[in-house]
């Protein structure tokens, strides 16, 4: 799709509904006494009082029922290219009918979203969209797939996982972009209906999840080894942040844990930061950062590293790791030559691994 | 009103005034006790008088009223209505808070009682209303959140608008209780209530999120006086209503100074677990360590030393 065609793209309007369509009990969490409730969606666990909420602000004890209050509220939706999310090895060119709802279940001080992701339901605006009728929207405007995105669709499981079911009987992909902060049950269910995850691998320190994301390292990577043994198609993206996470030890220990856990062939997306939310103290990522991530990952071994955020870069490229030969030209979110076929290099049949649909 | 004793309450003030002697300054948290106080609204008045001139040191409960706010400004009372009939802040103690400010020159419609939501303040028994020219009684569901987000340290957080938009100043009306993630929630934690994202800020026992929240410059401009609704305390099974865990304390506890009032608290909950042979909050991980964060540099908030707290028993 050309940018003239993007950005031609209706938007879609949102309006507010009545709380009660988007209130059912929550799939993963154990009963306490005293009306307590342990949720058990994600490895914060947190345990809620009657009438609270959890971290994630969207699920909340009703008499020591949990409910989740976002099942088909959507507070985001728009036609988005695949390449936007990013995926680089799932359906080039293909567009994917994004979607979110409020919350999240970390708060990273560098967040894009964070106007949904940092919000409860009711503060703002949203509209039902339930699974039945996500599939004929997403066609409607021609997307091959629908997108959980935006904000963390971790925390909207229970709609994510009506969706995907939908969407697949409708001939749909389901794609989930996420932080990848998740219990192993959970994420064994969804595997079960989604084509393709997105993990934002925020940084690989437990200092920095800590202290810039308030979550932990080791259950994403956890996450994140249970994808690659599930056979879901899994890309990684890495924000590099100046001065917080840009450290060539940093890039090698990170490279080294993916070759090590996931493999050679899993994509990694390094992509530039710009100043949001509580980090506005900080510049945007200087490419020649990003270029020295890359030579680290690349010298590593990883066969896909992409840089990301920087229109019209070589490293948005994707090039075969035998021929070398480039393979999918794209310019920022348009795409140029495709020369995978049937999964494999059309100039040496080296295997081009993904979710090529052809 | 009933009157103290001249030269305790002299004694009290001058303890209260910041750095008058040079050093760091000292708190008074007044602590008023009647076990015969739910007999009446007359007695419960009375006994809020007795708390609020102690922490002001005037003559009389008249001019201790006149002090906390002067007329043609709003007066926002945020209340703690999570819990629901029980351990919410009692609607009576409001309606005293109330009465006393009309009568130091407060016109109805500038005083606003509110907190998160309006189904709270239903729960707990108050009747939202905005009515104008009457009291009235708001969620901060009713004006939103502004856009701008206020930053401190861990924290950022939209903040609400009944505060930032409608109130010229803040009484801080908590409630003496237990709180089973952050240790206890008292007259710094019920500023959570003012912000749109206070699930974010239970981690590490509330460390420093409670401290940093009450920074932020519409919470530490506005909120003047902190009156702790003790008739009912609950030294476990918090922020929820427990009845087996509640015990009728009949008092209330009012100071200028909230870390002074929280410390106090805490101190009387943990007496009360340990009469009822339960462990102290640190051995259950839940010491309230937010308190002394707010007490520290970086926020000065206010004393959790007990040689500079005056404890003033009314």
């Amino acid at each position: 799709m050309d940018r003239r065609t993007f950005l031609a793209l209706p938007s879609i309007a949102l309006a507010s509904e009545p709380e009660g369509q988007f209130v059912s009990e929550a799939k993963f969490y154990e009963k306490l006494p005293n009306k307590k409730i342990k949720c058990k969606l994600c490895p914060r666990e947190c345990v809620v009082d009657d009438r609270e909420r959890g971290y994630c602000g969207v699920r909340e004890n009703r008499g020591g029922t949990y409910y989740t209050l976002v099942h088909s509220r959507v507070a985001a939706a728009n036609v988005d290219p695949i390449e936007k999310k990013p995926f680089f090895h799932v359906l080039p060119g293909a567009l994917a009918f994004s979607v979110a709802t409020a919350g999240c279940n970390v708060n990273c001080k560098m967040c894009q979203n964070w106007d949904i992701s940092q919000v409860r339901p009711e503060q703002v605006h949203a509209t039902y969209l339930p699974p039945a009728q996500l599939p004929a929207m997403a066609q409607r405007y021609r997307c091959a797939a629908v997108a959980y995105t935006y904000s963390e669709p971790v925390v909207f499981w229970e709609y994510m996982f009506d969706a995907s079911a939908a969407a697949r009987a409708a001939g749909l992909k389901s794609i989930v972009i996420t932080g990848g902060y998740i219990q192993q049950d959970p994420l064994r269910r969804l595997a079960e209906r989604v084509d393709a995850i997105k993990v934002d691998l925020k940084a690989f320190s437990t200092k920095f999840y800590k202290e810039v994301v308030n979550g932990e390292l080791k259950p994403v990577l956890d996450a994140l080894a249970a994808m690659r043994g599930l056979g879901m198609w899994t890309e990684i993206v890495y924000l590099v942040i100046p001065t917080l996470n840009d450290g060539d030890a940093e890039f090698t220990g990170l490279a080294r844990w993916i070759k090590t856990n996931l493999g050679q062939d899993v994509p990694v997306h390094f992509t530039r930061f710009h100043p949001e939310y509580l980090l506005k103290n900080l510049p945007p990522t200087p490419v020649p950062t990003l270029e020295r991530a890359k030579a680290i990952a690349d010298a590593e071994g990883l066969h896909f590293v992409y840089i990301g955020n920087v229109p019209g870069h070589p490293a948005e490229n994707t090039w075969c790791p035998k021929c070398k030969r480039k393979v999918v030209e794209r310019t920022g979110f348009t795409i140029g030559a495709v020369d995978v076929q049937k999964g494999k290099c059309r100039f040496c049949r080296q295997p081009i691994p993904g979710v090529w649909g052809t | 009103m009933a009157a103290l004793s001249r030269r305790r309450v002299l004694q009290a003030w001058l303890g209260s005034a910041p750095g008058l002697y040079g050093g760091p300054p000292n708190s008074t948290v007044a602590i008023a006790r009647d076990p015969q106080v739910r007999s009446s609204q007359a007695r419960l008045a009375t006994l809020l008088d007795r708390a609020v001139q102690a922490v002001y040191g005037s003559d009389s409960a008249e001019a201790a009223w006149k002090r906390v706010a002067r007329p043609g400004e709003v007066v926002g009372l945020k209340v703690n209505c999570l819990a629901g009939r029980g351990a919410s802040t009692s609607v009576a103690l409001v309606e005293a808070v109330c009465e006393r400010l009309q009568q130091a020159g407060i016109a109805a419609k500038d005083i606003v009682i509110w907190d998160r939501l309006n189904v709270d303040l239903e729960s707990a028994g108050f009747r939202p209303s905005s009515r104008s020219g009457r009291i009235r009684t708001l969620g901060n569901d009713e004006l939103g959140y502004g856009g701008d987000l206020a930053v401190y340290g861990s924290v950022g957080s939209l903040m609400a608008k009944t505060l930032t938009h409608l109130c010229d100043c803040v009484i801080n009306l908590p409630v003496l209780k237990d709180h089973g993630i952050v240790g206890v929630s008292m007259a710094l934690k019920n500023l959570f209530g003012a912000v749109h994202n206070p699930n974010k800020y239970h981690l590490n026992v509330g460390d420093p999120y409670v401290a940093d929240v009450f920074m932020l410059p519409p919470i530490r401009q506005k909120v003047r006086l902190h009156i702790c609704d003790a008739l009912t305390a609950q030294y476990e099974g918090g922020p929820s209503y427990m009845p087996q865990w509640s015990w009728p304390a009949n008092a209330v506890l009012a100071s200028l100074d909230p870390v002074a009032l929280d410390y106090t608290g805490w101190q009387i909950l943990e007496q009360k677990r340990a009469e009822k042979g339960m462990p102290p909050l640190k051995a259950v991980k839940r010491e309230p360590g937010y308190i002394a964060t707010a007490a520290g540099a970086g926020h000065g908030i206010g004393t959790c030393d007990p040689k500079r707290i005056t404890r003033l028993e009314v």
